[in-house]
């Protein structure tokens, strides 16, 4: 008898207990993104120069789009590996943006000086561009085709090598079936 | 220095405990008075340990010595005092030696006050307290050590997070704490009681006081945290459902159940293994939620940042729940003989039924919090899971509850003849049944509103109609009016009317719930100055917006002229903070409570080109005011059971 109410009482914590160690293998703040092979969102960003530049203007390119923050300690740690991939094919038809959240005009400049970033870098101003994409983690990267369809999404700091591979498939439309993964930060 | 000395402390205590864990251990098989003085010394030696290291921790806090790096993660040199001093609780490590500090405050009155009794169970008494100290002594002390220093040092610190700057993080989480540990002592004593195989009532009628009290600390601090929710975070709710806020809430329905199923074993010398696995479940459910907190495994707004401790919490979770089974099974044979059940109409079934209730709601809950985990696990689909579901399952059962609050402590042992339940039910049924009448034809249409609030007042009928009749006697008896006799009936039996005063708080508490998760009103509209909103029975006027800059942010402020009724309720201000470094505001929302509703005001948006604009969200919530007068119902509940006022001869209920 009571060896019967001993397994059922295992039968119960072991399962519960595992269940709670399986926990630890997965990111509980990771959220998988709906929007690979989807269409990008319109957005239009103001350039820190000014000028505004809008998601259609680039149609007919491959856009390299890259979320990030002064804050962030894995944006500087990614940002020489975006500019040396920005300068491999900046005279393709392939289109570099940055777009700067959740931050100050000042320290954003002093980022994209201290890194001497040359590639296009605006500001979303109402969170909307990020709302829209569903940025939870910077930086946050995606890569888009000439029709502006999402192709690959990477959440973190992510290397020149990769980008250069995801930049290529993207010009050809090739969609990847998996986003990938660096070291992030939460966004506030 | 302060780091040094903190951080030696934390050790010292740590070998004392592991003393304490030998000594208590050959004490328990030898009984030599030479080995239950080590154990004792060991726990006085924690004790010294402990305070001296939590001193330390407040003195670094206080002097804001900003070579701990605890003191400079969490505090600043602009931060006021009493914030410093919460600050020993605000973050992961602090809050764990906060934990050991009151387990070892009750584990040294504990072996205090039970000196001279309890002699073949106190060392193990000790023995588990001592390995519980020595689990948290060697997580504060190796693992997350809140007296880390940090060079070079810094000028100023990084700051307590803005929303824990608020009054309630001085009871809210001490509050808590002391609820969690306040359930060890039960446990321990359960513990001792299946090691030693001394299952009679006596490690119950010891630690009843505990359970009431570490119960009361439960039920106040989730209420607090309710309060802290409401009147600070801006959304108008008390309770999310989040995953840490379930953690806290769950141990509270096994020891709700424990509490009132121990009278049963009491009595009726029933239930025996119920209660001994509902003190473990309630224990393990402690540990389950400091774990959740900590581990990371799923995402709540109240969880700290994860670290290593997560995989020896599991760990230590997992040996207490196989420990403590294991234990129950081994004495299986000592827990058979027991009395059956007269009939299923009695106040035996009741609280069978009582625990059966409680216990569906903690797995649905438990299921709820977990879903994601095992969704993921599953079949890999990221799910979450919030109100709606939770809402779903948890009413109907507290509506049972409800419904045995009234019945259970009236109605007659072992077996209530239809005559005894005429008696004492018929004329509080019928009131209750004419007021829920009354309430449909006024205004409730909803079904489960109207039931409960029909139960509700079942309830308070029946409490009436009894201390009414106990009354009655009083005065036939000794000519006591009706102050004088209520008085001398909760002298002469605390825990009965103790009880029935902590079963009116219950009722107000759920009224509150009630009225505000049915009749809600929610309102948003953009207005200009002199416009004026109408929202159930209040009406609004704008008249303006202010912009001033702050120390830390730049702060808008809308002023709104409330009316109650047609009652002028004076000007509320809901605000923004704008802080430099975040793109997204911070709202301050404001409310007003009256008896039968509240409003309340959030600052949503105004227009930066026309300053005579803004968008304003209302919420008017009615009878959220009686849960927290219900909590203070309950408190006056808790101490007419506990304080020592009895008179020397006690009734039978």
């Amino acid at each position: 008898m009571p060896i019967r109410r001993l397994i059922i009482t295992l039968s119960i914590i072991v399962p519960i207990l595992a269940l709670l160690a399986y926990g630890f293998t997965r990111d509980a703040h990771y959220i998988t993104s709906p929007l690979l092979a989807k269409p990008a969102a319109p957005f239009t960003v103001t350039l820190f120069d000014g000028k505004k530049l809008t998601l259609d203007d680039l149609r007919g390119k491959a856009v390299f789009l890259n979320f990030w923050a002064s804050w962030c300690e894995p944006c500087r740690d990614e940002a020489n590996e975006l500019e040396a991939a920005w300068k491999k094919v900046k005279d393709r038809n392939m289109v570099f943006l940055g777009v700067a959240l959740q931050d100050t005009d000042k320290n954003s400049l002093e980022f994209l000086k201290e890194f001497k970033i040359s590639y296009p870098n605006g500001r979303d101003e109402s969170g909307k561009i990020a709302v829209d994409y569903g940025t939870w983690g910077i930086p946050e990267s995606f890569f888009i085709d000439p029709q502006g369809r999402i192709t690959y999404k990477h959440v973190g700091g992510i290397r020149a090598g990769l980008v250069l591979t995801k930049i290529e498939e993207a010009a050809k439309s090739i969609a990847s079936a998996q986003e990938g993964r660096g070291d992030y930060q939460g966004v506030r | 220095m302060t780091a040094t000395l903190g951080h030696s402390a934390i050790l010292l205590g740590f070998f004392a405990a592991l003393a304490g864990i030998v000594g208590s251990l050959i004490a328990a098989r030898t009984a030599e008075p030479r080995y239950q003085a080590i154990a004792r010394y060991a726990l006085v030696a924690q004790f010294t340990c402990v305070t001296l290291a939590a001193a330390a921790l407040i003195y670094g806090l206080v002097t804001t010595d900003f070579s701990i790096k605890y003191v400079a993660f969490n505090t600043t040199r602009a931060t006021p005092i009493y914030y410093r001093v919460t600050g020993l609780w605000g973050a992961l490590e602090g809050s764990l030696l906060l934990w050991e500090w009151i387990l070892i405050i009750f584990a040294a009155i504990t072996a205090w006050l039970y000196r001279d009794r309890h002699k073949e169970m106190m060392p193990w008494v000790l023995l588990i307290f001592a390995i519980v100290s020595a689990f948290f002594l060697g997580v504060v002390g190796f693992l997350s050590n809140p007296f880390e220093t940090l060079a070079p040092i810094p000028l100023d610190g990084r700051g307590l997070n803005p929303l824990l700057e608020d009054a309630n993080m001085m009871t809210h989480p001490p509050l808590l704490y002391t609820g969690f540990v306040g359930l060890t002592v039960p446990y321990a004593f359960a513990m001792a009681a299946l090691i030693v195989g001394k299952l009679d009532e006596a490690w119950i009628v010891s630690t009843r006081r505990w359970t009431i009290i570490a119960w009361f600390f439960l039920t106040a601090g989730n209420l607090v945290g309710a309060w802290w929710s409401y009147h600070v975070l801006g959304w108008g709710g008390y309770w999310a459902w989040d995953p840490v806020e379930n953690a806290a809430f769950m141990p509270w329905l096994p020891a709700t159940a424990f509490l009132h199923s121990i009278q049963v074993q009491e009595r009726r010398r029933m239930l025996k293994v119920w209660n001994l696995s509902l003190i473990i479940v309630a224990f393990s459910l402690t540990i389950f939620g400091t774990f959740l907190t900590r581990s990371g495994i799923l995402s709540s707004i109240h969880a700290f940042s994860s670290g290593p401790v997560g995989g020896f919490f599991l760990g230590f979770l997992a040996f207490i729940l196989l420990g403590s089974f294991g234990l129950l099974a081994y004495r299986a044979d000592l827990l058979k003989e027991q009395p059956e059940l007269d009939s299923m109409v009695s106040r035996e079934s009741a609280f069978l039924l009582n625990n059966i209730v409680l216990v569906s709601a903690l797995f649905t809950i438990f299921l709820g919090t977990v879903f994601p985990l095992l969704s993921e696990a599953v079949a890999g689909v990221q799910v979450s899971v919030g109100a709606p579901y939770f809402n779903t399952v948890t009413v109907p059962l507290f509506l049972c509850l409800v419904f045995l609050m009234a019945v259970g402590p009236i109605i007659a042992w072992r077996r209530a003849s239809w005559d005894n339940l005429k008696r004492n039910f018929l004329w509080p049924a019928l009131v209750a049944l004419a007021v829920g009448i009354g309430l449909c034809v006024w205004k409730v249409r909803e079904f489960l509103p109207l039931l409960g609030f029909t139960l509700l007042t079942f309830v308070v009928c029946t409490i009436l109609y009894d201390t009414a009749l106990a009354l009655r006697a009083r005065n036939r008896i000794a000519g006591e009016g009706v102050l004088r006799g209520l008085i001398t009936l909760a002298r002469r039996n605390q825990r009965r009317y103790g009880g029935f005063v902590v079963h009116l708080g219950v009722v107000l508490i759920i009224m509150g719930i009630a009225g505000s998760m049915t009749y809600s009103i929610e309102k948003e509209a953009t207005m200009a100055v002199n416009q004026e909103l109408n929202v159930g029975n209040y009406r609004i006027l704008f008249t303006g917006l202010k912009g001033a800059q702050q120390p830390t942010h730049f702060r808008v402020e809308a002023a709104f002229h409330v009316f109650h009724n047609g009652g002028d309720e004076g000007i509320l201000n809901p605000a923004l903070k704008f802080f430099p470094t975040q793109q997204s505001p911070i709202g301050r929302a404001v409310h007003q409570s009256s008896l039968s509703e509240d409003i309340y005001l959030i600052l949503s948006g105004f227009s930066e080109v026309d300053r005579n604009q803004a968008t304003l969200k209302v919420l008017v919530r009615p009878l959220v005011i009686w849960m927290w007068i219900g909590g203070f119902v309950i408190t006056l509940g808790t101490l007419i059971c506990i304080l020592p006022i009895g008179k020397p001869t006690p009734q039978d209920d």
